[in-house]
């Protein structure tokens, strides 16, 4: 995957992931570029569409599209199960997520995709482990919020 | 979990903004904020601060003077402060910034620190943004990571890896013992992290790939424990278990079996039991199953398997599912070429998709019902083609019509049909089609001599009802200029013929000579044809040249020349206005030492003793770069060229009844003088029988291989239809016969069948051929039986 994009029907960007380095300038292009195409699609068309030398795959939630860029050899029907898997992960942390829990929490959103996709690839296929290292991390968080260092806190026994 | 109150809260003030403006003030203040407290010294509030820019960022606003803070919270002993850090470099930093190298020492010691959160995030922003230096720098680090640790950073150690690996190429070696052994692993997360390790390194390094190749099995093992093994919940999805593992397998062994017969019989029981047994209801099934039918096209499998691919492919355009159908048509785009019988069978199905409301799907299919179309089915796969065309969306319509104007070329059955298909397509899309569609199309209707008349009457219809289409006008122009008394004849054995008079078609030629519409090359046609039409009509010859002295002072220059010229044939060159105006002869196209016409022919010697002149050698040019090299030739600058070129400028002022580029014409006649390509050799004669006629031409386009011809004519007085030929040869030759371009072969060789072989004579062995025709010749069928032992050229 080169990069993961989250953004509304009006065109605000929700999440940005890049898997590949681009200027700041390069950047914006491409989210343009990318709205413009997707929000352009009709409502039955399918989820694929090719972009450069990219292959586009995107998928509407409620108010949300996922929009993800593979290369050549990746699996598009793959991609699909990719952002469904994402979105699930995303609705058991929130419960019954919705836009306005990932605005307002943007910072949780990038550390659950982090637990799940890293370097454009499937890090973690089970849903359980991702929750449950996301659970552990928040804990720490939590906890040390008060301390000062984490020599302080004993690390759980490796899983 | 708690979530940060100060971001929210300033989250919610950006939103609560009426107004781009206001928004844009509600940040700048926030900005001039954080500005400030990050001045301060350490306070608890710092994560929350960075996480606000961060949101800022995501909006769009300039975040870079966050960079440093990043830098500073990373190397935060709090993991808090930690977390938000290393997001911020994730989004604020890349490679190509200065700061980005100073986090590389605390990324270095968090990578060995006591909890494995923080190793985690340190793992995690390598991967993300890490330059090549700062990989070079932690590889080591990352290899002992991959072997010491538990599965959680095992995991993301392995896939930093591969972020490594890609920077890197080098340090693949580095990391390959270690992916080894992660193969033996039962945690589902490492397993995957190292089966997509092991295929970067196989990708980067053919070295590599052959160690890997002995990772087959086991890979083949790890897999069926997944298709087989019981329901497990925590990796199931929709019934197939773990198809994020299933699919990065399956393209591992698609490359390690690619090229190899032993990797590909290892795989050929795995690949069919997951062909059968996958689940294909749901999206997920589809996907795996997608995987496998890509492995089982690539790798060397054997033919049963590859038909049960096909099959899949198949039921996947019968499928519901739009995304199914595009993915079916993507995969059986790539196989066309060599399983192309499977793919025919499909053939109605495709053409079905050309009426799917997806631009996507429809642009697929477009392309496979293109290269789907062959002698046989070429009348039916062209009218769903034209069909499409009149109803395509605006972007493909180009494509469409060149890959119509292909086909055409390609597998005409008749010359009619031909024409008829092309002027269907210049009414329907004429804006769309491509420049040379014109001179081809002139081309191909001087060459059909005797439909000239159903030709010109009509284009001629066609111009009455419309003149915008250029190309189509362009031609009609140059047909009523060249064939306009055919028209005026007003009898004509293939179609109505018109009731026009001789100022109807002068009419029309104005029309189009004074239109907003017509470009100036069309114009310059309109011009032309109404000059012609002064030889070849009776009474208007005064309106004629009226008209032409009219566009003696138009402002365009190349119609005002054309015009001069024009007058002047009529004033003081009269005697030989009907030679130059005379009917063009059958232009054959790239043929050597072709000869357009009287003056043509002195235009070639004018040139040549120019070419003598330079002390040259005679052009030694390759065909494909013969225009360009003719070009530097005829603008030189030396002096012997100048006379030349000016004799050539005449030249090319001449031959105003060429079609629209005339230095085209004109460098395809120069294109004459290079020498024989040395590979080709003169058509022989091979089999002459009963009136059919078997020519052979070789050529040789390798060191082993070469490519024959064969070409059949028919001398009878009656057609023969179902022509086909079949080819031997020797053992370890091999053997491919092409498709052909048709099967009927009308009588005294009104066309003729081509068939190209392509050979490869590895071991040099004697080459011998032998080729058996059949044909239905008069209702009854025959067969017969030549060897070719010589082949001339080789």
């Amino acid at each position: 995957m080169r990069f993961l994009l989250l953004f509304s029907r009006q065109g605000k960007m929700r999440l940005q992931k890049w898997f590949m380095p681009l200027t700041e300038r390069e950047k914006k292009k491409v989210m343009r570029d990318m709205m413009m195409l997707v929000l352009a699609r009709p409502p039955r068309s399918s989820n694929f569409l090719q972009w450069r030398d990219l292959k586009i795959v995107y998928k509407r939630y409620a108010s949300l599209y996922f929009c993800a860029a593979l290369e050549e050899q990746d699996n598009e029907l793959l991609a699909l199960e990719v952002l469904h898997r994402y979105v699930e992960l995303l609705d058991k942390y929130f419960g019954n997520v919705c836009e306005l829990d990932i605005i307002f929490n943007f910072e949780k959103a990038y550390f659950i995709l982090d637990e799940f996709l890293m370097g454009g690839e499937v890090l973690e296929t089970s849903k359980i482990a991702v929750g449950v290292s996301m659970e552990e991390a928040d804990t720490l968080q939590e906890l040390l919020c008060h301390q000062q260092t984490m020599e302080e806190y004993m690390s759980k026994p490796a899983y | 979990m708690s979530p940060s109150i100060p971001l929210q809260e300033m989250i919610r003030a950006i939103r609560s903004a009426r107004t781009q403006c206001e928004e844009r003030g509600v940040i700048q203040r926030e900005c001039a904020a954080i500005r400030a407290q990050f001045r301060q010294a350490d306070n608890g509030a710092r994560s929350h601060n960075l996480a606000k820019l961060l949101y800022v960022h995501m909006l769009g606003y300039p975040a870079h003077f966050g960079q440093m803070e990043c830098v500073r919270m990373i190397a935060s002993p709090r993991y808090s402060e930690k977390r938000v850090g290393y997001l911020g470099a994730m989004m604020l930093l890349d490679e190509k910034q200065d700061a980005s190298l100073l986090i590389t020492n605390s990324i270095k010691n968090d990578l060995s620190h006591s909890n494995q959160y923080v190793q985690s995030l340190a793992l995690c922003t390598l991967a993300c943004m890490g330059s090549a230096e700062m990989c070079r720098d932690l590889a080591p680090e990352i290899d002992r990571l991959l072997r010491a640790s538990n599965s959680y950073i095992k995991k993301k150690a392995a896939l930093c890896a591969v972020h490594i690996v890609r920077k890197v190429h080098e340090l693949g070696e580095l990391f390959a013992p270690a992916a080894r052994s992660l193969l033996t692993e039962k945690n589902h997360g490492v397993l995957h992290g190292a089966v997509v390790l092991i295929t970067e390194l196989c990708e980067r390094n053919p070295e590599a790939l052959e160690r890997f190749r002995k990772t087959v099995p086991d890979l083949v093992q790890i897999m069926k424990g997944l298709v087989i093994s019981g329901y497990s919940p925590e990796h199931d999805v929709a019934g197939i278990s773990d198809p994020f593992l299933q699919v990065r397998i399956l393209r591992l062994l698609r490359i390690l079996g690619r090229h190899n017969e032993t990797a590909s019989d290892a795989m050929n029981d795995l690949l069919a039991q997951v062909a059968t047994n996958t689940d294909s209801t749901k999206t997920v099934g589809n996907a795996v199953l997608y995987e496998t039918v890509l492995t089982v096209l690539d790798i060397k499998s054997e033919s049963g398997l590859r038909v049960l691919a096909v099959n899949i492919l198949g039921r996947f355009l019968l499928n519901n599912d739009r995304n199914i159908r595009y993915i079916a048509m993507m995969s059986l785009q790539k196989i066309v070429g060599t399983d192309h019988n499977a793919v025919q069978r499909h053939r109605g199905t495709i053409v079905d998709c050309l009426k799917d409301h997806d631009a996507s799907v429809k642009r697929r299919a477009l392309e496979l019902s293109l290269a789907l179309v062959s002698a046989s089915n070429i009348r039916s796969m062209m009218k769903e083609l034209l069909l499409f065309l009149s109803s395509c969306p605006p972007e493909l319509r180009a494509q469409t019509a060149s890959g119509i104007f292909n086909a055409a070329e390609r597998y005409a059955p008749s010359q009619r049909w031909h024409i008829d298909t092309i002027l269907h397509v210049l009414t329907t899309a004429g804006g769309d089609v491509r420049d040379e569609t014109v001179p081809n199309l002139i081309q191909l209707i001087t060459n059909t001599s005797e439909l000239h008349c159903y030709t010109v009457h009509k284009l001629y219809r066609a111009l009455l009802t419309d003149i915008s289409q250029q190309p189509l006008v362009q031609v009609a122009c140059w047909c009523i200029g060249e064939y306009g008394d055919l028209l005026l004849k007003g009898e004509c054995q293939e179609t109505e013929p018109a009731q026009v008079t001789e100022d109807d078609v002068l009419d029309s030629l104005e029309t189009v000579l004074q239109s907003h519409m017509s470009a100036p090359a069309t114009r310059g046609f309109a011009l032309t044809a109404t000059m012609k039409l002064s030889t070849r009509i009776t009474d208007n010859v005064d309106r004629i040249r009226s008209i032409v002295s009219i566009y003696g002072s138009c402002i365009d220059v190349e119609l005002q020349q054309r015009a001069v010229e024009y007058n002047a044939l009529f004033k003081k060159y009269d005697h030989m206005r009907a030679a130059v105006l005379e009917r063009m002869p059958v232009i054959e196209k790239n043929s050597l030492g072709q000869t357009n016409g009287d003056f043509a022919g002195e235009a070639i010697k004018a040139i040549q003793p120019a070419i003598v002149k330079q002390g040259e050698p005679p052009l030694l040019l390759q065909p494909a770069n013969q225009v360009c090299d003719l070009l530097d030739l005829l603008g030189g600058s030396e002096e012997p060229l100048q006379p030349s070129s000016v004799q050539s400028g005449t030249a090319s002022g001449l031959p105003i009844n060429n079609s629209s580029t005339a230095g085209g014409d004109l460098l395809d006649l120069l294109g004459g003088f290079e020498p024989t390509p040395a590979a080709q050799a003169p058509a022989v004669t091979v089999y002459e029988k009963d009136g059919v006629n078997l020519t052979l031409l070789c050529e040789k386009h390798s060191d082993t291989g070469l490519t024959v011809t064969l070409t059949a004519s028919n001398s009878n007085d009656s057609d023969i239809s179902s022509f086909t030929l079949q080819a031997a040869v020797p053992k370890s030759v091999q053997l491919h016969m092409k498709a052909p371009s048709g099967d009927f072969l009308p009588a005294r060789g009104a066309a003729k069948v081509t068939q190209m072989v392509v050979l490869n004579n590895p071991n040099k062995v004697n080459l011998k051929m032998r080729v058996r025709i059949s044909y239905t010749s008069q209702g009854s069928a025959c067969q017969d039986t030549v060897q070719i032992d010589s082949f001339p050229g080789l």
